[in-house]
């Protein structure tokens, strides 16, 4: 066995895998990755089953260690500069650390949460079949709270497999799309309408709970309290000041305010990774439409090891120069839509 | 035979949930619905739905848009929840402790003023009633409970509190409460348990469903401490009634 040793870390950062289902009807959060795509995406790099438990990494720097034997690991997600000992790693590529080798990770350029995934995945004990930390309830595994300097993970040794890169499709641009309801009947149409053509961005204290929205003010038809019942990831709540609030993956089970519209599946990754003060907007989708880009998402986690190539070129590649400083184009690091084209060769 | 009830509403909750909802206000006999409903499902499961948690008036149907499209999962839903209601099993019964008043119910005399009355006639109030846990939600084992006295009935603080303590035992509105973990909280602090309706690694995990009763007694201060650390070493403090 060896070991990956968290050497520093910023806040935010967690062990996050496809979440912990069958107890929501206890309160239990479901948690798990802010974005599955980046998550499924890095775990196939390794190996690894797509929604395996892997490190979530917040905006900020990161660095680990191999110790006790080499560690083959694969990020994906918010691109970032990275490199193991001095030489640049591209996103959505793996790379084996030899033994006493840093991987070193720079602040997300864009997006806010890339995926560390380890061969062999990080184990831990399960709870309701996963290992994705809620740290309100104390829950998950190996570290049942976010990650600190120090801490470590006893991990496979390398395989010493062929280096591979992943070919992720270009990503969805544009509106983020909702199926409204299920309380929609509690907004009129005005305020609907305002909702859906109005410009939001996502306020600076959103966390994995919820991301508050930041726009006009949505009016309620008879006041800000239902009874409360069941949400789902990516519910849109509006609560009595009008601001909404799209609840994230460590929501709690069940809300009293309105919920005007929810998040379709398959662009709850994408409003996960859009940075704070990011202007976007919102767009209502039929149902067919919405389940159809679901099974789509589905299919396109499924069938990721298709898209695995050798890396052997990948120094070639325009994204790892330009990561490397040597391309001569420049990424402005304020421009949030960055990540959107990182996929793009 | 007893004829069919009135449909649910349908309510889409993206593209792999729907809410079935059968009363926008919290009504026992909705609550009851919820139940049987979310029973049906348990006994003959539909192929897609992956999880169903019941609420105070609704069931919320989560399922895979892979395996069962809207239409057709609606289709199925709807005559299992017209059914007529089963003839309803007997409820188990829990006895909770409660340390009432003090550090550890804070707002137990304020209350009392609010009422113009004293805190033991205010724990009295609560002793007294038969509650039944309509919904269980937010944090892991926050238990709601219906069946508050209506003298009791009070809107929550203007301000929520950032923190209240496992356990606290709480009014708010026209509902009681047993919380399990700390939480962020608006309702009344009128005590402490030392039950957990919620503990990792004792059998079982969560103490209490939706459906069962609950009444309430007083513990003073000591006994509590004696209590927690009990329930801290896995030991169940909730007394079943078998009747």
């Amino acid at each position: 066995m060896s070991r990956l040793i968290v050497a520093t870390i910023g806040p935010a950062s967690s062990v996050q895998d496809g979440g912990r289902h069958g107890a929501q009807r206890y309160g239990l959060t479901v948690s798990g990755a802010m974005d599955r795509l980046a998550l499924a995406a890095a775990n196939t790099l390794v190996g690894n089953e797509p929604l395996a438990a892997a490190v979530e990494i917040g905006p900020f720097g990161a660095t680990f260690a191999a110790k006790d034997g080499a560690v083959r690991v694969a990020i994906s997600g918010a691109p970032r500069n990275a490199d193991v000992a001095g030489k640049p790693v591209a996103m959505d590529t793996s790379v084996t650390l030899k033994d006493g080798e840093t991987l070193t990770l720079g602040f997300a350029r864009g997006g806010a949460f890339t995926y560390l995934a380890i061969e062999g995945a990080i184990k831990g004990e399960l709870v309701f079949g996963s290992l994705a930390v809620n740290a309100r309830a104390g829950l998950g595994s190996p570290y049942p709270r976010p990650l600190q300097a120090g801490d470590e993970f006893t991990v496979d040794a390398a395989s010493g497999a062929p280096e591979l890169q992943i070919e992720l499709p270009k990503p969805v641009s544009g509106p983020i799309r909702v199926v409204l309801g299920p309380q929609d009947d509690e907004f009129d149409d005005a305020n609907k309408a305002l909702f859906l053509d109005s410009e939001w961005k996502i306020s600076a204290t959103s966390d994995r709970m919820g991301y508050r929205l930041e726009g006009p003010a949505i009016k309620h038809l008879h006041g800000h309290n239902i009874v409360s019942d069941g949400t789902v990831n990516g519910s849109i709540q509006v609560p009595g000041n009008g601001s909404p609030i799209a609840l994230m993956m460590d929501r709690g089970t069940s809300g009293g305010y309105p919920k005007i519209a929810t998040v379709i599946t398959a662009d709850v990754g994408r409003l996960a990774q859009t940075s704070a003060g990011t202007a976007f907007r919102f767009k209502a989708v039929t149902m067919a439409e919405a389940q159809d880009e679901a099974r789509k998402f589905q299919q396109l986690i499924r069938n990721l090891p298709d898209r695995l190539r050798s890396s052997d070129t990948v120094e070639l590649n325009v994204e790892a120069l330009a990561d490397a400083n040597v391309a001569g184009y420049a990424v402005s690091a304020m421009d949030a839509g960055t990540w959107q084209v990182t996929a793009e060769p | 035979m007893a004829a069919t009830l009135p449909p649910p509403r349908l309510l889409p909750s993206g593209d792999s949930a729907v809410t079935v909802e059968f009363s926008r206000t919290i009504d026992d006999a909705a609550n009851e619905r919820v139940l049987a409903l979310d029973k049906a499902l348990a006994t003959t499961p539909i192929d897609g739905i992956t999880e169903s948690i019941p609420t105070y008036r609704s069931l919320l149907v989560h399922y895979d848009p892979g395996k069962i499209g809207f239409d057709a999962l609606c289709e199925k839903l709807l005559p299992i929840a017209c059914q007529p209601l089963p003839p309803s099993t007997k409820a188990r019964r829990w006895r909770i402790p409660v340390a009432y008043g003090g550090e550890h119910g804070i707002d137990l005399e304020d209350v009392a003023k609010a009422l113009n009355t004293t805190p033991d006639d205010i724990v009295a109030r609560h002793v007294g009633g038969d509650y039944r846990v309509a919904m269980i939600g937010f944090t892991p084992g926050w238990s709601y409970l219906s069946g508050l006295d209506k003298s009791l009935h009070m809107s929550r603080r203007q301000s929520p509190r950032l923190f209240t303590p496992a356990g606290t035992i709480s009014i708010g509105g026209i509902q009681a409460g047993i919380q399990c973990l700390a939480a962020p909280s608006g309702w009344h602090l009128l005590g402490r348990t030392p039950v957990r309706t919620y503990q990792l690694h004792r059998n079982p995990t969560f103490l209490t469903e939706p459906g069962d009763r609950v009444t309430f007694f007083a513990i003073d201060h000591k006994t509590f401490e004696e209590q927690d650390r009990a329930a801290e070493a896995g030991e169940i403090i909730a007394e079943q009634v078998t009747a």
